[in-house]
């Protein structure tokens, strides 16, 4: 279970990492821990799953990903989970989700693509469609990024 | 425009940064220049908004939160008042529109689903527009780092 001190230490890990050469350091002085407690932390927080990753969260837009569409698919119950594998395995896909239909909706499986033209986007979508032969699906552009923020967690407003 | 050396830093640094007590000397030593040299490229990468921020990217689910994706129907006019409502919520993280019918699109992360049923109720009657819930049965692929190197 998470300490009141360790969910201390993932209010700060979930903001940017502090300036200077030994941003750890920092970390523990605000905290109580010593540089090493942190990162022994870190490790564990990571083996354990609580962190999926550590490292720099990038605006995909500005690193040239213009381009995203979330695909969604009609497939059929029975082949549910190993299309969703099939899906999984493309590197443009980041994420993929099965979801409940509602009426008017038969779509299931959701990926989200990231490309630099719309054209790439459709042009994966129809690669994906090939190797699941699940033809039925419709690509969503965005067309504004109304929010992107990254949850912070254990805050009393949550 | 970033040049070779920020793509390399990036490369490394989205998937993970060192885990050291000094994490840009360790990946100058990788890229053969000097400490002081990748801080103030990682600095710049941030002032530019190219890197969000450097730190976890932590697993909801496993911190014991619920996440689920929202579809919102919002007439054309009053996409402006409903974005405002929803982006009001901290645990909205994501918010897209997107050419559909269902045109608003967000994710929300709540601590408890009690938490999460009452955010969505609030939301479906400060904006009067028809939404879906839609929590994930099954996840198979969660990556948020994609190749920059190219």
């Amino acid at each position: 279970m998470l300490t009141e001190l360790d969910k201390r230490l993932i209010r700060l890990l979930q903001e940017d990492l502090p300036a200077g050469p030994r941003p750890y350091a920092v970390i523990g002085d605000q905290v109580g821990l010593s540089e090493a407690a942190v990162l022994d932390r870190i490790h564990d927080y990571l083996a354990k799953g609580y962190v999926r990753r550590f490292g720099a969260v990038l605006r995909h837009r500005k690193a040239g990903f213009t381009a995203n569409a979330m695909v969604v698919w009609d497939v059929p119950a029975e082949r549910a989970v190993a299309v969703g594998n099939l899906m999984a395995v493309f590197p443009e896909v980041s994420h993929c989700y099965e979801r409940p239909r509602f009426p008017g909706w038969p779509f299931s499986h959701y990926t989200m693509l990231h490309g630099r033209t719309r054209e790439e986007c459709a042009a994966i979508a129809a690669r994906i469609a090939a190797k699941t032969g699940v033809n039925h699906y419709r690509l969503l552009f965005s067309t504004a990024e109304l929010k992107k923020t990254s949850m912070r967690y254990f805050y009393a407003e949550d | 425009m970033i040049d070779g050396l920020d793509r390399q830093i990036l490369a490394i640094i989205q998937g993970n940064f060192p885990l050291t007590p000094e994490p840009y000397a360790d990946l100058a030593a990788v890229l053969g220049v000097t400490a002081a040299e990748v801080e103030t490229r990682v600095q710049k990468l941030k002032e530019r908004g190219i890197i969000r921020r450097i730190g976890g990217v932590f697993d909801s689910r496993r911190l014991g939160y619920r996440a689920t994706l929202c579809a919102l129907k919002v007439p054309p006019d009053r996409v402006d008042a409903v974005v405002a409502i929803v982006n009001g919520y901290p645990g909205v993280t994501h918010n897209y529109l997107r050419e559909h019918e269902y045109n608003m699109w967000f994710t929300l992360i709540a601590p408890t689903a009690a938490k999460m049923a009452a955010i969505i109720a609030e939301i479906k009657a400060r904006t009067g527009c028809e939404l879906q819930n839609l929590p994930a049965s099954r996840v198979f692929k969660i990556k948020v780092d994609l190749p920059v190197d190219r």
